[in-house]
């Protein structure tokens, strides 16, 4: 009975640890992707529109 | 958490970015435009004629003014993806107790500059229309190299402890640059040589100060809205 109540008084504790580790996670992700969306997508049209933002922030997309 | 990161990520990258768009509009894009005349052939230096010389000044930025619209929206986006890595370093070295402030902002913001800018500048500059380059594939890899080296060199030199992390560090920080970027065996370029050193210049600074507001702008919203 004891071990149960202590199971239940940690579990909050761990899953806020690991919420806080995804947070982290998935916010490189984003990041990675809003990164490479802007700066390498080579689809003419992304190309063209970021053209001068790619060169004045060097990223080798050309 | 998620959501901490979330907006305190997208208010830092909208201001940076917009600030980055303008400061790119008055001291970087006016380059950019004067290197693809040389690009297009509109000018020539070192012309067939034998003069060495052509005509020096920007098209002003008001010729097409719809033009710089998208490129800013672009540069909100880049800094938006920098201010996510940054806020997600910043989020995780609060973890292990290293309290936020202005201050660490501003670091945070060098470190950045010298990770994506300074450091791949020394072995692939910012490139101005008309520099034909080698290969794009090998440069995005070793630009991805020096970035994570640098990045990680950093990372040991601020929060590393003892003597081995600081050596791990300096070796991290020279190996991209000991391998080497992938270079031509000829020079190419056919703009002028003082205006792309010129853009170089600018670039270069330009992103000094954007990425520096970047540091402080993630630092003052994720201490804001951790407050609220």
């Amino acid at each position: 009975m004891n071990d149960d109540v202590k199971v239940i008084a940690q579990s909050p504790d761990t899953a806020k640890v690991d919420s806080g580790l995804m947070g982290i996670a998935g916010a490189i992700m984003l990041g990675a992707i809003l990164l490479f969306s802007a700066g390498f997508a080579q689809a003419t049209v992304m190309h063209d529109s970021s053209h001068d933002m790619r060169h004045a922030m060097a990223f080798p997309c050309h | 958490m998620l959501k901490h990161i979330l907006t305190s990520a997208v208010f830092a990258g909208i201001v940076a970015g917009l600030f980055a768009a303008v400061i790119n509009l008055w001291a970087v894009i006016p380059m950019v435009m004067e290197g693809e005349l040389y690009e297009s052939g509109e000018r020539v230096h070192f012309a067939v004629d034998g003069s060495p010389q052509s005509d020096a000044g920007s098209p002003s930025i008001m010729d097409d003014p719809a033009r710089h619209l998208m490129p800013a929206a672009f540069s909100v986006v880049t800094f938006t993806g920098y201010a996510f890595l940054m806020i997600a370093g910043m989020a995780l070295a609060e973890r292990y107790g290293h309290k936020l402030t202005m201050r660490q902002g501003l670091i945070w913001g060098l470190c950045g500059f010298i990770t994506f800018q300074l450091a791949p500048a020394m072995g692939m500059p910012p490139q101005l229309p008309a520099t034909p380059g080698p290969e794009v594939v090998p440069r995005q890899l070793w630009w991805l190299l020096t970035i994570l080296c640098t990045a990680t060199a950093l990372g040991l030199i601020a929060f590393g402890r003892g003597v081995w992390p600081m050596v791990l560090a300096a070796v991290l920080l020279f190996a991209p640059h000991i391998i080497g970027s992938p270079r031509l065996d000829t020079y190419f370029g056919f703009a002028a040589p003082e205006l792309a050193a010129h853009f170089v210049g600018s670039a270069l600074a330009a992103t000094a100060l954007t990425w520096t507001m970047l540091g402080l702008c993630c630092a003052w919203f994720w201490v804001k809205l951790q407050q609220d």
